[in-house]
């Protein structure tokens, strides 16, 4: 039996040996002082940081060898991220002198870049594997559930990131909640708003043109900047109009951010059920038409139905857009886990941009893969596209 | 024809508007409160556009090479390996919030233009590949069979028949991947680049609406125009390969 | 009983439909033949309305279809298309279904129905009825597309074009069914083709239309024979004239006394199929079974116009 050498595994060896090499945590004894870089070898007691690492290396290296089944590869791949998340922590409970609040040990380029060679190991082997939707839903459903599992364990808890977390438990609750409100309501918005508008336009096409002209421009507004003339124009509806305050509108906070993710989600959702319902075949119309149907049963039992795949689409742009974009509302006070990013990068405290920076790409990537499971489950395509 | 008279325009307003901020002053006196200035002096606007613009140049120039690079790679027999695992790569990568990258590239590069081009760059490498690998793998067979069967050598073959038909389809990448650019550039200024972002963020910090619109009219009159441009390419690129 | 009256559709400022006046009597098959542009989508859909008439009018039994409101007026009529416009989203049952839910119809009412038509359509009810449109080949989904239009026994049935997807081999035996089918129900057809010969086949009645104007509406010996102007003497084709006048008389009509050798030939032949058979089997008369012959010379007689015409 000849040993062909993997090319793709053996990019994943040599992003994974660097990561062995590189400095697998920075050590602080305090939030102020510049770190010391450890390695993996290093970082933990003595046969456990070896073990660890001779393990991970031979499995990158044999990683290089072509014979391994995908689905061999995949369970590798799979136990290795967790124990490489499983080293950090024990690495951040070791290096943390007990009953000291003050040293921080932070993740580092070693331990990124082996989370990186076997995230990607993990993606290749899934890729060359054809699993069906509902195997596929059970594993995110799954991963989900470990990472729950090891936050909730404790393991990590020396972790710096999970050391700025403990200390504002409440308030990152409540940012969290905050940036769902954000992702989700101005989601929940633009469909109210875009839905009706896309099948306005899609029955008068004269008013095709300028709608999706005036969407348009609106998507080419810079975030930062909508999101910063939202605050004088609210504010002015607050103050001079009767039972605006009162119905919620503000300057200030929350409202602002919720109308500027609200107006950049419009254009994806009404261009995609226009899109939509234009790519109802003709025949079914006018077959839907010629059997007595009344407009609102062909759009509701007809079009409707079957422009559903591109519709979900528009959600899965809009959505992983939003969580994105919600962040920005933490420069102007509208809350969401971009308030600790900003505050983070205010007080060059990295570790608190990381609090912010890690769940909302976790919630981006979550609803991601949902949206594209969903879309697949309804027949479309399988990959989310650009509007 | 209209939409050539509305695009020079708009080229005009915006040049006027860089060249002498001061003679708009009174159109954006309105926004301002307490007799506060309504342009931004602190630093040029002209200086900053450029500087706004040259981080995006760079940074779609760099994705744009790299990512067109790396579809041709995994398009040759010898990449063919990598193909899934880009797709699959691509289409992860484009969930990430770019703020979320920029910030992450802050421990790496430190404060300045540094985070904000490794974050455009990086960001900007998906859209590219992600429509270089379509226009690479979408070409019908019978022209590749042709081409072979023309004696071409397959060198040959990328550079006269696979890449000129994939032009449109990448084009459309490049101008997806300069037109997010232009806007992410803007959140650049939370880190210290020297973009147009420094205007809307000095409005935000001395509630002046006046720079805040500046700031976006400036970026979108210039998104507008770069999308426009690279539709016209496209365009020509198309008619080309006669499918304009 | 349809009348038609004076019916005209104007777009812009050409009229695509002119001053169109025919009446097809209960049971029977009217034809709409003609070429591309003719008009014959739009005179067919101006009957049940998804196109609004600029002028004349249109009486179902009599009663003005001005006076229905457009909705309930197609629920009464069937309507079937060319590429069957099936709801792709919806199985075999649900998309038959569609009218008699629509009119309220019991669930027991219309899944009995949906069995019914089914079997007239010999797809067998437990295998067919859950099955999703793109389970079906082309000749099916065409079936169920006609079986729809039927579904809540409409006395009148629209058909554009229904066949016009199918091979030859599936068209004719989908034209045999049909024609058997609407015999059975007797149910009033417009169809509309541009083939000449599947009008002539199917068509009590054929109408010829060009350029929005009816330039003959007559029985299809007639259009045959006697074609009103140069343009419908092209449509009919020169060539093919004969043949199809033999195809639309069976065997049975003209046989004669007489003995003669080889195969039989049913007595529900056409005229065209003993033509067939004389010059591929070298014969010049053929057994008819259950007695008698025909001859190649009554043959000949009946493909000639001056024959007919004397009848
Ligand atoms: N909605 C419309 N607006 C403008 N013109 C129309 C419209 N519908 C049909 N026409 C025009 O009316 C003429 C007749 O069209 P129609 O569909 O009735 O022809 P047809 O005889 O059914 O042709 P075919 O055999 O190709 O189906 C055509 O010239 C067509 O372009
Ligand atoms: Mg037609």
């Amino acid at each position: 039996m000849a040993f062909r050498i993997s090319r793709t595994g053996l990019l994943f060896a040599l992003i994974g040996l660097a990561g062995l090499a590189l400095p697998f945590v920075q050590f602080k004894p305090n939030r102020i002082v510049p770190g010391e870089g450890l390695r993996l070898f290093d970082a933990l007691s003595l046969p456990l940081g070896w073990m660890i690492g001779l393990v991970l290396g031979a499995v990158l290296i044999a990683g290089c060898l072509e014979r391994w089944p995908a689905r061999l590869r995949l369970t590798v791949a799979l136990l290795s991220v967790i124990a490489v998340t499983l080293a950090l922590g024990a690495a951040a409970t070791q290096l943390t002198p007990p009953d000291n609040t003050l040293a921080r040990v932070s993740p580092s380029s070693g331990f990124w870049l082996l989370l990186l060679a076997f995230a990607l190991m993990l993606a290749d082997a899934q890729s060359r594997i054809t699993l069906g939707l509902p195997i596929r839903l059970a594993m995110l459903i799954g991963a989900m559930v470990l990472i729950a599992v090891i936050l909730g364990s404790g393991v990590l808890d020396g972790v710096s990131v999970m050391r700025e977390y403990a200390a504002r438990s409440d308030l990152f609750a409540r940012e969290a909640a905050g940036h769902l409100v954000l992702a989700f309501g101005s989601l929940g918005l633009a469909l109210l708003i875009g839905l009706p508008l896309g099948v306005a336009i899609y029955e008068s096409p004269a008013m095709r043109r300028p709608v999706l002209g005036i969407l348009n421009i609106l998507q080419t507004i810079p975030s930062l900047a909508l999101f910063g003339i939202m605050i004088p124009i609210f504010g002015w509806i607050a103050a001079n109009i009767p039972g605006a305050a009162q119905a919620g509108v503000a300057g200030i906070g929350l409202f602002p951010a919720l109308v500027a993710l609200f107006l950049y989600s419009l254009l994806p959702v009404v261009s995609n059920t226009l899109t939509g319902l234009i790519g109802v075949n003709p025949a079914t119309r006018e077959a839907a038409a010629g059997l007595g149907m009344t407009r609102p049963q062909i759009l509701v039992q007809v079009l409707i139905p079957l422009a559903l795949p591109v519709l979900l689409a528009a959600i899965r742009i809009v959505l992983v857009q939003n969580i994105g974009l919600a962040v920005i509302a933490g420069l102007i006070g509208g809350g969401g886990f971009g308030t600790f990013v900003f505050q983070g990068l205010n007080q060059t405290a990295m570790d608190l941009v990381l609090l912010g920076a890690l769940p909302t790409i976790a919630l981006a990537l979550v609803a991601g893969i949902a949206l594209d499971l969903l879309v697949e489950a309804t027949g479309g395509a399988p990959k989310g596209g650009q509007a | 024809m209209t939409g050539r008279v509305l695009m020079a325009a708009a080229m005009l307003f915006l040049l006027a508007f860089l060249a002498s901020p001061e003679s708009f002053a009174s159109l954006f006196k309105p926004f301002t409160r307490n007799n506060a200035p309504a342009i931004y002096t602190q630093t040029g606007l002209m200086s900053l556009t450029l500087s706004h613009l040259g981080l995006v140049l760079l940074a779609v120039i760099a994705s744009t090479l790299i990512a067109v690079t790396l579809a041709i790679l995994v398009t040759r027999p010898s990449g063919r390996e990598f193909l899934p695992l880009a797709r699959t790569v691509t289409s992860v990568g484009q969930t990430f919030p770019p703020v979320a990258v920029l910030a992450l590239a802050v421990p790496v590069m430190g404060f300045g233009a540094g985070p904000t081009l490794v974050a455009l760059f990086l960001y900007g490498l998906l859209p590219v590949f992600e429509n270089a690998l379509a226009g690479l793998t979408g070409q019908s067979p019978q022209v590749q069979e042709a081409a072979r069967g023309m004696g071409l050598t397959p060198r040959q073959r990328l550079w006269q028949v696979e890449l000129p038909l994939a032009l449109p389809v990448i084009l459309t990448g490049v101008r997806l991947t300069a037109v997010i650019s232009l806007g992410t550039a803007t959140i650049g200024s939370t880190v210290a680049a020297k973009t147009l972002g420094e205007l809307i963020i000095a409005g935000l910090l001395s509630s002046n609406t006046a720079f805040v619109l500046q700031g976006g009219m400036v970026v979108g009159i210039l998104a507008v125009l770069i999308y426009e441009g690279f539709q016209r390419l496209e365009q020509l690129a198309a008619a080309r390969i006669g499918q304009g | 009983m349809i009348e038609i009256q004076n019916l005209t559709r104007i777009y812009g400022t050409t009229a695509v439909v002119k001053d169109v006046s025919l009446t097809v009597e209960t049971g029977q098959i009217a034809a709409l033949v003609g070429t591309s542009g003719s008009g014959k989508t739009t005179l067919l859909r101006m009957i049940n309305r998804l196109v609004e008439p600029s002028a004349g009018r249109v009486l179902i039994d009599g009663k003005d279809t001005a006076e229905i409101e457009p909705h309930l007026l197609r629920r009464q009529i069937g309507y079937a298309i060319q590429g069957h416009g099936l709801f792709p989203h919806r199985t075999v049952a649900q998309n038959i279904s569609t009218v008699p839910r629509l009119l309220g119809w019991t669930q027991d009412q219309h899944r009995a129905r949906v069995d019914e038509l089914l079997e007239l359509f010999q797809m067998e009810p437990a295998d067919f009825r859950d099955r999703m449109p793109h389970e079906l080949s082309g000749g099916q989904q065409q079936r169920v597309g006609v079986a729809r239009a039927l579904a809540a026994r409409p006395d009148l049935l629209l058909m554009d074009e229904p066949f016009g997807a199918l091979d030859p081999v599936i068209r004719a035996k989908a034209q045999q069914d049909l024609r058997d089918i609407q015999r059975q129900l007797g149910t009033t057809l417009i169809i509309v083709t541009h083939d000449m010969e599947e009008a002539v086949t199917l068509g009590d009645r054929i109408a010829v239309m060009d350029k929005g104007e009816l330039l003959q509406y007559g029985p299809p010996s007639e259009i045959l024979t006697t074609p009103a102007t140069s343009f419908v003497s092209d449509l009919i084709g020169t060539g093919d004239r004969p043949f199809r006048l033999l195809s639309l008389t069976p065997v049975a009509e003209i046989i004669a006394e007489g003995q003669a050798e080889g195969a039989e030939i049913p007595r529900e032949a056409s005229l065209r199929d003993a033509l067939a058979e004389c010059l591929w089997s070298g014969r010049d008369r053929l057994p008819v079974e259950g007695g008698g012959i025909v001859t190649l010379d009554s043959l000949r007689a009946q493909a000639a116009p001056t024959a007919r015409a004397a009848e």
